[in-house]
């Protein structure tokens, strides 16, 4: 074999095939090609392969080692349970954008340089687009094209911010990067972004429960992984993000609470699990590192899990709205099930994936002496119980008969979901084998007595608080409404204050005609003093201010568009 | 689909047993701290029923906050299409 073929290829070139095949051999074809890729992982030696030189810079395709290993892995895993989870799906378009957005985001896990990591970054943004599109309604393609825009801008700020370090240190290699210079900060934004950091995070909650019943699971487990990756990669122990960390884990479960679409409960509780994540990374320590890794490994597992279950309802019963479901255990034993083992690992239950992963970050904050944040952290733990572990589950497959009667899931989504939930039980029972995947030794034992006491303890009175409030009629009952979150500056405000503005300059234009024909001829004054040598638009600019003012125009140009619809 | 099947949920009483059979759980969980010191890093996490009061009062508290909040944040299903 050859160290220097890059692995993702298999999958994003192996989908063009797929357009071709029909029915079982499709399946068994597009099952295999995550299957290649793993055992091709398997075989790699550790190192730097599939080196290009462009532009005096070496670009490494391919970097292997433990952390991006354990990526490639999980995506790979991911993208296999896919495949089976959609295999009843007809369009193809999903099937290849599956494969393409997989790949891509395994592409990015080993890019050992920044700009093969913008290319790979951009085609996942593209990739992805296809699968909320394909719900093929009006609201889809408006929250796709939102989500597409917001997904190139952190493109673009990674393109700038990958210039400028390029600049600065005279090295594209995707290493530790830091804040110290502009380049750092432009690139950490556009982590943040796939991060879905607070206030860059309202594109997840739109555009998620927007996509297709199989689409969101894909979804839900790459991009805001591989923004972990990369911001594991570039910013360990940064400080800064145990803070940002610590409000991404807390302020979502409000929204979660108050949620009526499910898939949306799931878009924010992703958030909160994704907070324990930047927490570990912003802390740094081995213990904490290894901890958000193996969190993020878990937490793929689980919400795909759990999307999937939603998934399998919005088939079925045709809704995932709270307000409308209610009693659908009883017409679906077996996917109620599945939801539940989701539930009880992203609740962190003891032999349940999160119970060994979480515990990993709370106990670096604590050991680094971090009151507040595990304060906040352990804050998060029941409330992730309460509206991820018991809300989702509750007013799915419980709470009031809705009357609804429909068929179980089909088999393919049955399939996927029972290896999912061993996979999930797996982990929690025998944490060993991930902890041996991990960047950096383990000596952290997850099942102690204090441990495992501690944990129930917090989550049975979670679930009594949930159910005396439920029982004394003071839980708010499940509405059919949408809350507004940070989407609302620029789904409402803006463009409401574009409108006023066009209608000012329309009334100015009326009352002074004259005035402005003054100004043209000003205007073109100054266009001629610049155009004369050295100029202000003759004279030669350096690349970096370029590119700096590429992004303010691409910027301007986003919001044009947005404004103007 | 057999339709008038019974279901052992459907009956309220047994919503009932499952509740106190909880709060059992629950208190049976907190005894044990009367004998079993917990190791922890801070001092105040070794206190007695601390993850349980935690537990608890955090939920109440998360619902309360999220029921007020939803006097500033909801809004009707077609808000954005208006």
């Amino acid at each position: 074999m050859n160290a220097d073929f890059p692995v993702a290829l298999i999958l994003i070139l192996g989908a063009a095939l797929v357009p071709l095949l029909r029915g079982g051999l499709r399946t068994v074809y597009m099952a295999l090609l995550p299957l290649a890729s793993f055992v091709w992982l398997l075989a790699l030696p550790q190192g730097e392969f599939a080196q290009l030189q462009l532009f005096g810079q070496s670009l490494v395709l391919m970097r292997v080692d433990r952390l991006s290993l354990i990526f490639g892995y999980i995506f790979l895993i991911a993208s296999l349970l896919n495949v089976i989870y959609a295999q009843h799906v007809e369009d193809t378009v999903q099937h290849v954008a599956s494969l393409v957005y997989a790949g891509s985001a395994i592409g990015a896990v080993f890019a050992g340089d920044l700009m093969t990591l913008f290319v790979y970054w951009e085609l996942t943004a593209i990739s992805s687009v296809l699968l909320i599109w394909a719900r093929r309604r009006e609201s889809a393609f408006r929250a796709g094209m939102r989500y597409l825009l917001v997904q190139l801008l952190s493109g673009m700020f990674l393109l700038v911010g990958g210039l400028l370090h390029w600049y600065a240190t005279g090295s594209l290699e995707f290493g530790q990067i830091g804040l110290s210079g502009a380049g750092g900060v432009l690139i950490l934004i556009a982590f943040g972004i796939k991060c879905a950091f607070p206030f860059l995070h309202n594109w997840l909650q739109d555009a998620y429960p927007e996509a297709t019943p199989t689409g969101a699971v894909v979804l839900s487990a790459f991009t805001t992984k591989l923004g972990i990756y990369a911001l594991a990669r570039a910013y360990p122990g940064t400080e800064m993000l145990i803070w940002v960390g610590t409000v991404m884990a807390a302020f979502p479960i409000f929204f979660a609470v108050i949620e009526n679409d499910l898939r949306r409960v799931l878009a924010y509780s992703m958030n909160n699990q994704i907070g324990f994540m930047v927490v570990g990374i912003g802390i740094g320590s081995e213990l904490a590192i290894n901890g958000a890794v193996a969190h993020a490994f878990a937490d793929i597992l689980f919400k795909a899990l759990l999307f999937m279950s939603m998934g399998a309802v919005l088939l079925r019963a045709g809704t995932v709205k709270g307000s409308e479901l209610g009693g659908l255990y009883k017409s679906m034993p077996w996917t109620t099930g599945f939801c539940l083992v989701g539930a009880a690992s992203i609740s962190a239950f003891p032999l349940f994936s999160g119970f060994v992963t979480k515990s990993m970050i709370m106990s670096a904050a604590a050991g680094e002496g971090l009151q507040l944040t595990w304060l906040v952290l352990l804050f998060a733990s029941a409330g992730v119980f309460h509206h991820a572990g018991i809300k989702i589950p509750y007013f799915a497959f419980f709470s009031h008969d809705s009357g609804i009667r429909c068929e179980e899931a089909p088999r393919n989504m049955l399939l996927a979901m029972a290896i999912t939930a061993a996979l999930c039980i797996g982990i929690g029972v025998f944490p060993r084998t991930l902890y041996s995947l991990l960047p950096y030794a383990v000596a952290y034992e997850p099942y102690t007595a204090s441990h495992v006491l501690a944990q129930l303890q917090l989550l049975i009175f979670s679930a009594l608080a949930f159910s005396v409030l439920m029982r004394t009629g003071i839980y708010p009952p499940e509405l059919r409404s949408i809350n507004i979150d940070s989407d609302w500056f620029y789904r409402k405000a803006g463009p409401l204050a574009a409108r006023s503005i066009a209608t000012a300059w329309k009334h100015l234009l009326a009352g002074g005609s004259e005035v402005l024909s003054a100004q043209a001829a000003e205007f073109g004054d100054s266009f001629a003093r610049h155009r004369q040598p050295d100029g202000l638009l003759v004279r030669s600019w350096p690349t970096r201010s370029m590119a700096m003012w590429v992004m303010v125009m691409l910027l301007a140009y986003l919001l044009v568009y947005y404004l103007g619809k | 689909m057999s339709e008038p099947k019974d279901y052992w949920l459907d009956h309220s009483e047994n919503v009932t047993k499952l509740f106190k059979g909880l709060w059992a759980v629950g208190l049976a969980l907190l005894s044990i701290d009367l004998f079993l010191h917990r190791h922890e890093e801070f001092g105040f996490a070794t206190w007695f029923g601390f993850y349980g009061i935690f537990g608890f009062f955090a939920c109440v508290v998360l619902v309360l906050v999220a029921k007020k909040l939803r006097v500033v944040l909801m809004r009707p299903e077609d808000y954005y299409e208006r």
